[in-house]
């Protein structure tokens, strides 16, 4: 008698292939004793065949029909055994209608990849031209679940204590001054040698712009002026949703960029530093009706895609379809890729590219109470991720404070980044819209608390910061589409002079413009994020839609660390400023009472005289508050008190700090008036300010602390 | 240059040397090798690789089974990696698993 049960024995052959009928759950391919589980899901088709490849070969070597006994319902499941599966790939060939005005496009001459494909190979090297006649593009591949993640785990930082750096994956290390090896620049390799850097700055959470599979050739063409290629860049456009990008792994070429991505999280974790993936879910690559065939069109077109009437893609997205989430099927695959995430590959949070997309109906009408979002909310396995919704879409809506959030959700604030820009820029009128924004936007988020608020004023869409202060229109040239492409309204001042320049008086304007924003953003209650680079004044030559660049558009010029290291001494600073201050960080809105009866309240405002602040006045451009530190965590946490004055005046004003407890002074923690080292000061060196009055320079922000 | 393994056990310590190129076809070689050092219950396992010149994804796979094989407590020291083998393997992370070392250090590995 054996001494283990075998029950997974073949019972059927086709052409020397020993099959049975295989597990429909779960989808995908899985290992299971002795083969290889194959499961996919169609409504429609009539049938399905398996593709196996060897590895990078253009021919299949065997294609395996599914028996009639081997569907369930509308599951094909299969099992293969005697394949060796780290040298196969695989697809599969569906056939049913084609009848697009009724919504199918099923067509058995495409091999159509797998959408839970967990590895995908094709383009294993950034910008290598792929072989165009392939009949194959993109490739399902298996992958071992057997990483040694030895104690970790997801950190499960409190979110109020994030403080989000926002990067693009090659762009951070693909320029020869990172310093990286030239095998492991603009990979996740290359980021896990820079995470000393990334410590040094302070940040504690990394927001990846899409790592998924994608395919950088997608639309990709010459620019005209220059010759260079244009590439879908910064990979908003997704080929596969369960597998990270093999080209931006140093390992990619091997087929382990699984591997290579788990010890980038791992790495991060172990320097304190959490991981959320920007995911886009509300496309994919196969674009509209003229494009290409890769998995969910050619798989079940009815199902995946939101469809109109007439059987045309709905356009929410700008991008040619919309992946139709709040159907139950595509719903499941969402919740069953993030939990994959999750789980296998350790990752805190997500951040939705437009997410709004993912409360519209299958008819595209937007929906009260979304399921996958209130899914999403409530899931088990993603109950410590945070979940980050970029509250539009491109057909229209826009949900900034009203995204349906399930007390769990929460939101680029684009008011935040609009709010800001025009106050530092000196439009005047806006210390009342201010006042809510540096509050974690009460009037936005009243039974959401601050931290629904992502406050930023900057991301990879739009300026850079040093270009928000440095041109006033967008330069879009290089993109090819005529300066057509990009936002308009960008809220930006080039402070005299559009462009570079080396006049002293503008260069040093913008740096304290730039200082002026980094205090604002990190002294505001909410969830702060900036943009990679912007730490040491990163342009993109004006440009504010860089995403088809692979240049220095978009790459990290590392010798700016030297150059502009003031900027970096700043932002380094600041940063810890926040981190040191937990009345800064709190997951509550203050109040403007004193409701512990400790003297002063929790955070108060105030004009160039304290409790005097201007709200009636449209032509104010200053504004003050002041926390006091015995608030902080509702009072569970001692901390100093904080009083922050702005001056978006362009001439220097005499300001006047609320008086002190006894025995307390208060010490000038930032003047970005100040020329550098003298604009910030580290914790316990601040000097003493002598009274309480102190004159503020035109466009300058000043923070003191009292203790 | 064709692939090899070569295992030698002695006082307790396993050492597979291996040369040539390590790839899917021959990576149940070197798995074979790791299987029966496991089965002689060594203390510790050498990887002598200098003269290795190339390990595919198959490869690094089967260090991660030498480690789930061999267990926690037999230390696994990977020898003489030259970087085209070394690099992949600390891009991925698999050196947390192993101690690696430049040169045959009998000091360390045989005290």
């Amino acid at each position: 008698m054996p001494d283990q049960r075998i029950d997974t024995y073949p019972t059927h052959q086709y052409q020397g292939y020993d099959l049975r009928p295989g597990r429909p759950l779960p989808f995908g391919a899985s290992l299971v004793p002795g083969g290889i589980n194959f499961s996919i899901y169609s409504s429609a088709a009539t049938s399905c065949t398996l593709v196996l490849f060897h590895k990078h070969e253009r021919e299949p070597f065997v294609e395996i029909p599914f028996f009639d006994e081997f569907r369930i319902g509308d599951v094909y499941a299969m099992t293969v055994f005697g394949l060796n599966w780290e040298e196969v790939e695989y697809g599969y060939r569906m056939d049913g209608p084609w009848d697009p005005s009724n919504g199918y496009r099923f067509d058995q001459t495409k091999i159509l990849m797998d959408p839970y494909a967990r590895l995908i190979g094709g383009r294993e090297i950034w910008g290598t031209d792929p072989d165009w006649s392939d009949i194959y593009h993109h490739r399902a591949r298996l992958v071992a679940d057997d990483f040694d993640w030895e104690h970790d785990k997801p950190l499960e930082t409190p979110i109020e204590d994030l403080i989000v750096y926002e990067m693009h994956v090659r762009s951070f290390t693909a320029h020869e001054s990172s310093g990286v090896s030239k095998r492991a620049r603009g990979t996740f390799a290359g980021i896990v040698d820079k995470i000393p850097y990334l410590k040094e700055l302070g940040i504690n959470c990394v927001e990846l712009l899409p790592v998924y599979e994608f395919d950088e050739f997608e639309n990709s063409r010459v620019n005209e002026q220059t010759g260079e290629r244009l590439y879908n860049y910064w990979g908003y456009s997704t080929v596969g949703f369960f597998a990270p990008k093999a080209s931006y792994a140093a390992t990619g070429k091997f087929n382990m960029q699984v591997d290579e991505f788990k010890n980038l999280v791992k790495q991060l974790h172990a320097a304190g530093i959490e991981i959320i993936l920007d995911v886009v879910f509300n496309h994919t690559a196969e674009g509209n009706e003229r494009g290409p065939y890769i998995s969910f069109r050619g798989l079940d077109n009815k199902t995946y895609y939101m469809l109109t009437p007439e059987g045309y893609y709905f356009n929410f997205s700008g991008t040619g379809n919309t992946l139709n989430c709040n159907h139950p099927i595509v719903r499941n695959m969402v919740l069953d890729c993030l939990r994959y995430w999750a789980a296998e590959f350790h990752i805190d949070g997500f951040r939705f590219d437009l997410a709004s997309i993912l409360g519209r109906a299958p008819n595209g009408a937007p929906l009260s109470n979304p399921p996958l979002l209130e899914q999403l909310a409530h899931d088990p396995i993603l109950a410590h991720c945070k979940l980050i919704a970029e509250a539009w879409d491109a057909g229209g809506l826009y949900q900034v404070g009203s995204f349906p959030a399930y007390n769990r959700w929460a939101e680029w604030n684009g008011k935040y980044r609009d709010g800001i820009r025009k106050f530092v820029k000196g439009e005047p009128g806006l210390v009342g819209e201010v006042s809510q924004l540096i509050q974690g936007s009460p009037n936005m988020y009243a039974s959401r608390g601050p931290t629904a608020s992502i406050n930023f004023i900057t991301a990879h869409d739009g300026f850079t910061l040093m270009d928000l202060v440095s041109y006033n229109d967008k330069h879009n040239w290089a993109n090819g589409e005529n300066n057509n492409d990009g936002a308009n309204d960008n809220n930006s001042w080039n402070c005299g002079w559009e462009g570079e320049t080396d006049d002293p008086g503008i260069t040093a304007l913008r740096r304290r413009q730039i200082k002026n924003f980094a205090a604002i953003l990190m002294v505001s209650q909410g969830i702060p994020m900036f943009l990679m680079g912007d730490e040491v004044g990163r342009t993109q030559q004006g440009n504010n839609n860089t995403y088809c660049h692979d240049n220095l558009l978009n790459w990290f010029d590392w010798t700016q660390v030297e150059k502009n290291s003031d900027l970096l001494r700043f932002f380094q600073n600041i940063v810890a400023f926040r981190s040191a201050h937990p009345i800064l960080r709190n997951r509550f809105f203050l109040s403007g009472s004193d409701y512990l009866g400790l003297g002063v309240p929790d955070i108060t405002f105030h004009g160039t005289q304290p409790w005097q602040p201007n709200w009636s006045d449209g032509s104010s451009r200053t504004l003050a508050f002041m926390v006091n530190g015995d608030y902080a965590r509702g009072g569970a946490v001692r901390d100093d008190f904080i009083y922050v004055a702005m001056n978006m005046y362009w001439d220097a004003v005499h300001f006047t700090a609320p008086p002190l407890p006894a025995g307390m002074r208060w010490h000038v923690a930032v003047n970005t008036a100040m020329p550098s080292p003298e604009d910030i000061w580290a914790k316990d060196v601040e000097p003493v300010l002598d009274g309480g009055e102190i004159l503020l320079g035109g466009r300058s922000v000043v923070i003191l602390v009292g203790r | 240059m064709a692939f090899d393994a070569k295992l030698e056990i002695a006082n307790g310590i396993g050492r597979i040397t291996l040369s040539g190129e390590l790839d899917a076809s021959v990576a149940g070689d070197f798995r074979t090798k790791i299987e029966e050092a496991a089965s002689q219950k060594v203390s510790k396992l050498v990887l002598i690789l200098d003269a290795l010149e190339y390990m595919s994804s198959a490869g690094l796979r089967t260090l991660v089974f030498a480690k789930q094989k061999m267990g926690q407590s037999v230390k696994i020291y990977v020898v003489g990696a030259t970087e085209a083998v070394s690099e992949p393997i600390k891009q991925t992370g698999f050196h947390y698993s192993v101690i690696m070392m430049d040169t045959y250090d009998p000091g360390v590995i045989e005290s």
